[in-house]
């Protein structure tokens, strides 16, 4: 069982992998290559004055940009291991899942690990005033958990109070409150930041559409003759 | 490409828990050194990914 699970969340996840970097490094990079005129000073941003919408950006870097690749594949595996554990365990219950239902399951990954952490904690382009790191992984890596426990009692509750039940975790971290930096110091226009925070949540979104789609695909194909 | 997957029959808790609990633990694994930890040449490396994914990067 364990080798097919690997296989399916391996393919699957580079597959997404390289269609997220691909959409990172059309739709995100050259928003994030914007702001880093700002951080690294290049630009400075005064209200009265505006500042450039057009900015002349860095074009692609070989070197980094294929780092970005790499990593955007190896997380997406990483996403896509975890996505098939959990259609095995379905899968053993007698929960059904076809390559279109998939898609489902994708998108609940991506509220999940995504959409609930970005809600109080928004994705950060460089330049950002922001809270202590190791505080704002933990309640990161809570929120992810809390969300997913709550996404999985609505989905399979059995009864309206489980499925209400599962409301509780989504929201608790948010009411608890994410880590937020004592002062905003942020030296961007927030134009730039609004458009990357909604950009990346776009792109991930769709990558983890296609993930769902192919785990659920190279999952069958595993477990079709077994 | 509606095609339905079944276990046959009612697989033990063990045979189905277990590679699953593993695959998971690799997986969180593999998220965890890529994504949030802080080793300068890790971090380096992955940074424009980890702003794109979300994740708290600095």
């Amino acid at each position: 069982m364990l080798p097919k699970i690997l296989t399916s969340g391996l393919f699957a996840g580079f597959c997404a992998g390289l269609i997220a970097a691909l959409l990172q490094l059309i739709f995100v990079q050259p928003v994030l290559l914007h702001a880093e005129l700002y951080e690294g000073g290049d630009l400075i941003y005064n209200m009265l004055e505006g500042a450039p919408s057009q900015p002349d950006i860095p074009g692609f870097d070989a070197m980094r940009d294929g780092l970005s690749v790499l990593f955007s594949a190896l997380i997406y595996v990483g996403y896509g291991l975890i996505l098939v554990a959990f259609m095995s365990i379905a899968n053993a219950q007698g929960i059904a899942i076809s390559a279109h239902q998939g898609i489902v399951w994708g998108l609940a990954g991506f509220v999940t690990i995504h959409l609930a952490p970005s809600f109080s904690l928004p994705p950060e382009v460089p330049g950002m005033a922001s809270a202590d790191l190791a505080a704002r992984q933990v309640w990161w890596w809570g929120t992810a958990v809390a969300t997913g426990v709550g996404l999985a009692l609505i989905a399979f509750g059995r009864s309206a109070l489980f499925m209400a039940a599962g409301a509780v975790p989504m929201v608790a971290p948010h009411l608890l409150g994410a880590p937020e930096p004592a002062v905003f110091t942020g030296p961007l226009p927030p134009e730039v930041a609004s458009l990357f925070a909604v950009r990346a949540l776009g792109v991930s979104m769709a990558a983890w559409a296609t993930l769902g789609l192919f785990a659920a695909y190279f999952w069958q194909r595993e477990t079709q003759d077994a | 490409m509606t095609i339905l997957v079944q276990t046959s029959a009612k697989s033990t808790a063990k045979s189905t828990v277990l590679p699953a609990v593993m695959a998971l633990a690799i997986g969180l694994g593999i998220i965890f050194v890529a994504g949030h930890v802080q080793a300068s040449a890790l971090h380096d490396a992955a940074h424009d990914v980890r702003h794109a994914t979300g994740f708290p990067c600095h």
